[in-house]
Order: C-alpha cells, then structure tokens, then sequence
C-alpha cells in the first residue's frame, strides 16, 4: 500500500509553526519521501492563527488534499480551525490542559467563524465538544500534556529552565508525530541539526526534547496503521522553498541587478537573494547580485530600468499593489524597447485585499496595466521547478525581444515546500539578443534604427561609440523627440509587430503545455497545474480521461497553437483562483471559444486536488452548474 | 583628442522659449563636460519631464528622458550597476520636490556619486503656469487663477535635511559660476545637488531677470539681489568628523538657505565627504563590487551559464 499522509501543526504566529514544519518536512524528505507543504497565515507578526499542512507520499505529488491526516495543535485556536478536516482513522496530537477552553476563550476567532462553529458544535463550544465531533467522524484522540512533558523533561535532566519553555512546543508536536509513525529517530535529528545548523546551542536543546518526546509518544500511544519507514530514494532531489525557484534562476541566469520594495509574498525573493548576493562564478572571480531595497515600487523599477541600460540582467519583485504602482514605467520600458524582468509574486486582491493569501486575480492587470499601446510578454509558471527554468526563459524573451517581461508567479508557489528535482543549470540557454558588446569608431549608431525583423542592436550606457537617447516621448531612430506622424506609424508599427514575432518564433511547448488531449479538457494557467494533475491521475485511476492544457504565454496569446490544441476538444473546463475566469476571458477575445464550466476558487485559500477532483467529477456526471465555486480550507 | 564644446552639442532643434534660463544650464553643463574632458560614452545626462527635460537631447553624450518625478530612480539604478559612468541628473522644481520628493529623500539618504540638478522656476512650464512647490505662499504669477495657498519647499534645506553630502545653489544667467558649480558637484565624492534659479520669462512674471538683478519696476532696488557665499568668507565644508563640526556645518548651511528676498546667497552651502558613499557601503558586503560591478560581470560563455549555484544546490539536498 502506497504512503499518503498529510499532517497540520497549527499555533499562534510567531510559535514556530514553520520551523516544525521544516524539521518534518526535511526528515520525511530524507527518508525518501516525496513532500508538498504550504503555509497558511495571517496579516500580523504575533498571535492570528497559522498553520502548515505538509503532504507526505511515496509517489510523486503536486498538490494538498482536503483530508488531514495527523494534526499536531498545541492552542485552542489549531482545534476550532480544524477538527472537521481530520479523516476517519487519523489522530490529533493535542495539548491535554487545553480540553476545557471555551470558544470565547479564544479572542482571535473572528466572529463568522464563531457563527458557523456555533451552528455545527451548538452553543458555548468548547476544545472537548469540537474533539468529541472529530471523534465521531473516526479521528482517533492522542492527549499529551505539553506542560508536564516540558517539567518531567526538566527534572529529570536537571534543567529548570525548560519548565516553562513554551518555545519548545512546536519541536515537541514534531517528535511525537515523527514518534507514533515510527520515523527512525536519526532521521529526526538530523533533520533538526540542518534547521538550525547555525545555531548548535538551539539545536542540542531541541535534539534532547525530541528524543525525549519521540520516546514518550512511541511507548505511550498504539501503533498506527500507517508508518513512515525508508522510501525509496530518488538520486538528486532537493527540498525547496517556493520564492527559492526564481530566485535561484535569476542568479543562474546572470541577473545581477535586483532594486525591490518590501511586500508579501513576493519579498522573500529578494531577502534570499541578498542573503546570497556574492555568487561563484566558473573560472572567473566572484560575481554578485546587487539588492537594493527601495523607497517604493515606483523606484524599484526605475532602478531596473537604469540598471538594464547599463547592460545588466536586471528584474525587480513585487506583488499586486506594488505591480499596480509599476504602471508607468512599465510603458516607458515599452517605448524604449528595455529589457526587464518584473516577477509577480501574486495574492489576493483588490487594493489590500487578503494580503497573506493566494490568489490569481493580476494576469489582466498584468496584461493591460500602463497606459498606451505597446508590447510586453506575461509568462507565468506552474510550478516551482518550472520556475527556475522559466525564470531564464523569461531573462532571455527580454532581451531578444526587447522589452519587459512579466513573470508570473503567486503566492502558492512562493509560500511552499516541496521536493522536486535538483535544479540543472546545464539546461539554462543565455540569449541576450542584439546586445552590442563593441561598436566600431565612425559608426553613426541609432538605438532604434529599423531593420527586417524590427530589432535594433542595443547600446548599453558606457559602451564607446554607442552613444544613445531614450526618452518617454515618440522619438525617431536616434531616440530624440518627435510628434511626426509618418514617424509615428513607423515607430507605433515596429513595436507592437514584435507581438507577432514572439508568436512565430518562440517554440509551441514554451507557450503552453499539453498534457493529454481529450473530448473534456482543463485549461489552466500557473499554479493550479498541481492540483490538477494530481486530480487527474484520480480521475485516470476511474477510467475517467481529460485532458489538459497549461498556458504558459498568455500574452500575446498564443492563439493558433491554443486553437490546434482544442480543435476536437468538446467540453473547455477553466481552472483559476479568481473570480472572473481571466483566462477564460482571453479565450473569449481570442479564440472565439468559451469555456464550458468555471472552477474558480477565490478564498484565498489554494485549491486541494479532492476539490478539482470532485468539481471535474461533477461536470462528467453533468451535475455541475457552469461555474463551481471552491470553498475549503480554513 | 580632446574634446571641444562643440563636441557635447546635438544638432537637436532647441524649442524653449526665447530669453529661457534653460539655456544657461545647457550650456554651463556643456562647458562643464568638455572642461572635465569626460568621454562621451562614459557621461549621461538623466531628465526628468518638463521644459528642463528635453535638456538630454541637446547634449551629446547618453541622454536617458525619464518619466515625471523618477528621474532619479532610473539614474541611480544605471550608476549602481556602472559606476564608471559620470551621471549628471536634471529635472524642475515640480519634478523633483513635487511628484519626486519622495525619491529625493530617498536618494540623499544613499549618497550615490551623482549630481543632481534643480532647474528652479518657480511654475510648471510645460503646463502653463501652474505653482510649483517653491513658488512662496500667496505669490501669483501671471496665469494663476488665485494666489498660491501653499508653503514653499526649502530646495537647499531639504537637501541638507536628506543627507546630499553637497549642496549648492546657482543662477542660470551666470553661466561661469554655473559652470564652476557643476564641475566641483560632479567631482565631489558623493551626492551632489544644485538648486539652479532659473526665471521662466513666459509664466513666472515674479522672480524675473530684472527681479534678480535688482532692476525690476516692483520693488525699485537698486543693487542685484544675487550675491555668491565664496565672497562672503563663508566656509561650507565639514573638515572633520566630529558631531559638533557636521552639526555647526549643517546647521549654519540650513540657517543660510533661508535667507530669500533682498539677498539671495549662491555658492557652495554644504559640503562633507567624510560621510560614506553608497559604493563604499555596498562593498562592506560585496568586497570586489567596484572592480566587478554588475554591468561588468560576464553570465556566459557559448550560451551557457557560467554561474555556479551547486553550492546552494547541495545545500537544498536530501
């Protein structure tokens, strides 16, 4: 029987919620096992509920699912969030001394929530009410006093300091878990030596609790059905982080120049980034990615701008507000043909919206937002591994095409862990296009001098004999002003004709991807790709076939390939987390098709693999409305 | 070869309006590139938008015309990736300390090796005469509807408030001095700001030629109202680091630049290159960032990657 389980530790930010994520996470990892994580949080530092669902298999997996398998709380609030998502025969680890809290106890469950809590547990709910339901639903009760662990933990090593060492929870609710499913305890520690490998003093103190805690629960608790021994190992697999996948590409890729304002979640990026700034380089001195941390979006990207003149692979991060800011510059970076990448680490909008959540509401913004008409490409990627190799693709678009490049990522992909192949940067092509590396004396150089294809060689400022204006305004071959208007056609024409060009030029696998063509067919774009391929392997296993199209470019779009693809396609399922069905829009404008049914899911929450499964389910077994609406997750 | 004034001019058709004080500043910025002797390659003037930033086309070396109020943001993202390049950054006062105050502040706070250039009308040209932020409460230019309802921005004061390591003041009809300003700005260390009084002879119909020199039919004064600090004895410079020195320095510069109306100081206001420059703050954390500096750096050989993240890499092993 294949391995399956997915496991939730939940607690206030800023109590190590993720840190226990990470040492199971790796120790499960290194025991061969294929990972899918994701962090759910708050808009706040300290206190609002967070938690961590990591999804743990032999066979490889892409997604979460609605079903929790283990849940670790050490707070109130871990239980009241989740106690209806635990499965028939999973278990919840839970701290003994907080059965009798009641829900207004608990001043950080929000009032709807409160209402509906009410409605399923009735009146004045407590920790033992929303237990004793999950118990009838087939949960089975592991009770551990977190305190007295802590204070026999103390007095038998003689440390009184642990008594009251909460900090430890989250190590301790790792451990048993690890415990009852028969982890090696090895696994364990090693696991914590690498989470804290700076810091040896943290790390022995968390080792001594996890062993004692491993112990406690292997010897306390009856074996479960389920255990974690060896996997097989795949050779060359790394356990990463979302905002990791980008980041490393851009460093492989020779991006050297990264201006950034702070935002979630789109700023880890560049923190990893500046913590990494010095880069090795193959025979050569040490290289370095310059981070610079500006005073808004509008600056960051007029540094990107400077920057890419200058010659360097340039790209600032940011997420929806701060897109929105880019706007202006966004177009000046059109006119003027300048290559830079903008990685959109999207949420959930509009304005503030849910800050910390996912979302896919920006791929129209990214298309459309500046004012004018000129070109641009927006590309988004489905995965985390895709994202590092995407990452080049769209370094190289830049610079070939001259112009900016969109990126689009968001916040599933940037706030997960998952293991995936090692990244291999001998698959990585540099294109930089016409960058002119020297200019003959005498050359009467113009940066936007016509040519067949529409592309002028670029000059990079400090270049000799390539001397160039830029400016916001139309401007003639030389780049000064002009409000001609034969001038204006030519210019207007040889810009936007690259819209055509990337669409006869760039390779059909690189503008959208076909996993399998069948009379049902999902179309999707960016990290929904997960989830539904997980589902469709469920629905495979039922001898249920459909098929599947990732759109990568989605700007221009790519039109012909996508009409090749769907020729025979009867029923266009759209998969999105927004509410309008974006790219169903475009396929409206485009491809005078529309989308059959809508899987849209708008909570902020990401789409599990059991949702698309049951919403494709239902469209095959024609119970479904046009569009379904996703609901899970706390 | 050396390099002629005439070298640093475009044949690009001038259209500011005659008697502008525009062309002043073109031209001291001409005759400072060539007294410099800076390959044209290696100079690029940044502008803003507005009348003042069309000056990147009339000037013959790179010229980047930016977006309303950011013009900063570009320059310095091209000098932080090639500091070899001299950058000298032009733009009015509504571009600068109006929409861009903020990337002002910003940018003083940095202390990048770049100079900074305040063409000072005291209207928004190009739009017909609106107040910008330095035209003083209650004046009314000519094509104001009312009088101006805002304080003034202090251009000098600001500047000195926002860490520019040099600040300087000069008028746009003494092109010697102008030309001398920009010279000594561009070779300091550091960050260097010029507040250029430029008279729009079209919409400021207040701080005229006339109104600086002295002769205007208002205020029948007799002598310029213009007056340069260097002939006063005044001493701008922060010659050591100690908190008593930079404050006296900084508060005597702040204290000066208030001084408006009958006598009007140009000149040097403050100067300090003991406080560290932002290439010298990057390489606390990447020591060969100046001989290696981003624009510099190879990323590939044959098409490949030359990168070597394996390190990372492994690091992310299990």
């Amino acid at each position: 029987m294949s391995t399956d389980i997915s496991w939730l530790i939940g607690g206030p930010q800023g109590s190590g919620v993720e840190s226990a994520a990470n040492i199971f996470s790796r120790a499960c990892a290194s025991m061969g096992y294929h990972i899918f994580g994701k962090r759910e949080f708050y808009s706040n530092i300290k206190g609002e509920h967070s938690y961590f669902i990591v999804r743990v298999s032999d066979r490889i997996i892409r997604s979460n699912i609605n079903d929790v398998t283990i849940m670790v709380a050490f707070d109130a609030e871990t239980i009241f969030r989740h106690y209806s998502e635990i499965m028939s025969g999973g278990v919840i680890i839970y701290d003994s001394d907080l059965t009798q809290i009641s829900i207004d106890e608990v001043h950080t469950i929000d009032a709807p929530y409160n209402s509906r809590l009410v409605k399923q547990l009735g009146s004045k709910p407590t920790i033992k009410t929303a237990l004793d339901f999950a118990k009838s639903n087939g949960a089975k009760l592991y009770p551990i006093s977190f305190k007295t662990i802590l204070s026999n933990m103390a007095d038998e090593t003689n440390n009184p300091r642990l008594r009251g060492m909460i900090r430890m929870y989250n190590v301790l609710g790792v451990s048993f878990s690890l415990g009852i499913l028969k982890m090696p305890p090895q696994t364990l520690l090693d696991a914590i030596d690498a989470i804290f490998a700076k810091k040896q003093a943290i790390a022995d103190l968390n080792k001594n609790a996890a062993i004692y805690a491993y112990n406690y629960a292997t010897t306390k608790f009856p074996d479960l059905t389920f255990t974690l021994k060896p996997a097989n190992k795949t050779p060359d697999t790394i356990l990463i982080q979302g905002y990791q996948g980008t980041a490393l590409g851009k460093m492989a890729c020779g991006c050297r120049f990264q201006p950034y304002y702070p935002i979630t979640p789109a700023s880890d990026e560049s923190v990893f980034l500046e913590s990494n700034e010095i880069v090795d380089v193959k025979e050569d001195r040490p290289g370095s990615t310059l981070i610079v941390q500006t005073e808004d979006e509008i600056s960051a990207i007029g540094m990107t701008i400077g920057g890419a003149l200058t010659g360097t692979r340039s790209a600032t991060c940011t997420s929806g507000p701060g897109f929105s800011l880019m706007a202006e510059a966004l177009g000046w970076a059109g006119i003027n043909e300048v290559p830079i990448v903008v990685t959109l680490y999207q949420r959930s909008g509009p304005s503030t919206g849910l800050p910390t959540r996912h979302g896919q509401d920006d791929l129209l913004s990214a298309i459309h937002a500046g004012h004018g008409e000129f070109p641009r490409i927006v590309y988004a990627s489905g995965d985390i591994e895709e994202s590092f190799y995407d990452t080049a693709r769209c370094f190289n678009y830049s610079e070939q095409y001259q112009l900016p490049v969109i990126h689009m990522m968001d916040k599933l992909l940037a706030s997960s862990v998952i293991t995936c192949k090692k990244f291999d940067t001998e698959k990585i092509k540099i294109n930089r296009g016409k960058l002119l590396e020297n200019l003959d004396r005498g050359t009467n150089y113009k940066r936007f001098a016509f040519t067949d294809d529409n592309l002028s060689p670029r000059s990079k400022l400090g270049l000799e004999n390539g001397v160039f204006w830029n400016t916001g305004d139309e401007s003639d071959e030389a780049g000064h002003i002009t409000e001609d208007p034969e001038m204006r056609i030519k210019m207007m024409d040889k810009r936007q004709s690259k819209l055509d060009y990337i669409l006869k030029t760039m390779p059909d696998e690189e503008q959208a991807i076909s996993f399998g063509i069948e009379e049902t067919c999902v179309i999707s774009w960016g990290s929904p790709k997960g989830s539904i391929l997980d589902a469709l392997e469920l629905l495979k296993n039922e001898n249920i076939r459909v098929g599947f199209i990732q759109v990568k470019l989605l700007h221009p779009f790519p039109k012909s390939y996508l009409d090749s693809l769907l020729k025979n396609v009867k029923t266009i399922i759209d998969v999105e987390a927004n509410h309008v069905g974006q790219l169903g829009e475009l396929i409206k404008q485009n491809l005078q098709k529309k989308p059959d049914y809508y899987i849209l899911k708008y909570t902020g929450r990401t789409m599990t693999s059991t949702e698309i499964y049951e919403s494709i389910k239902n469209i095959i077994e024609k119970k479904a409305k046009t569009r379904q609406v996703l609901t899970h997750g706390a | 070869m050396e390099l002629k004034l005439g070298d640093y001019k475009t044949d690009v058709h001038n259209d500011w309006c005659p008697g502008c004080g525009d062309f002043g500043i073109v031209n001291a910025i001409q005759m400072s590139l060539a007294e410099m002797q800076i390959p044209r390659h290696k100079a690029a003037i940044f502008s803003g938008i507005g009348c003042s930033g069309k000056t990147s086309h009339f000037i013959n070396v790179n010229g980047v015309h930016t977006l309303h109020g950011r013009v900063l943001t570009f320059a310095q993202g091209a000098k932080l990736t090639n500091p070899d390049l001299t950058i000298i950054v032009v733009g009015g006062d509504g571009d600068g300390l109006g929409i861009g105050a903020g990337h002002f502040v910003a940018a003083g706070r940095r202390n990048l090796d770049l100079t900074y250039i305040i063409f000072n009308n005291g209207v928004y040209g190009l739009t017909k005469g609106q107040a910008s932020p330095t035209l003083k409460l209650g004046e009314k230019t000519k094509s104001l509807p009312s009088p101006n309802t805002n304080y003034n921005v202090n251009p000098i004061g600001l500047a000195i408030a926002s860490g520019f390591t040099f600040v300087a003041r000069s008028y746009a009809y003494d092109v010697r001095h102008l030309k001398d300003t920009i010279t000594a700005a561009v070779k300091h260390k550091g960050l260097s700001f010029i507040d250029v009084l430029q008279p729009c002879p079209t919409y400021n119909d207040i701080n005229t030629r006339d109104w600086y020199a002295g002769i205007d039919e208002v205020t029948k004064m007799t002598k310029p109202r213009i007056y340069k600090l260097e002939e006063t004895g005044y001493d701008p410079v922060v010659h050591y680091d100690e908190e008593a020195e930079i404050n006296e320095k900084l508060t005597q510069a702040l204290i000066k630049s208030l001084e408006w109306g009958e006598k009007i100081p140009i000149g040097v206001f403050y100067k300090n290159e003991i406080i560290s420059q932002y290439d010298k703050r990057i390489m606390d954390k990447i020591p060969n960032y100046l001989e290696n500096p981003p624009a510099a750096q190879t990323i590939s050989a044959n098409n490949k990657p030359i990168t070597d993240i394996s390190d990372i890499l492994n690091s992310l092993s299990v």
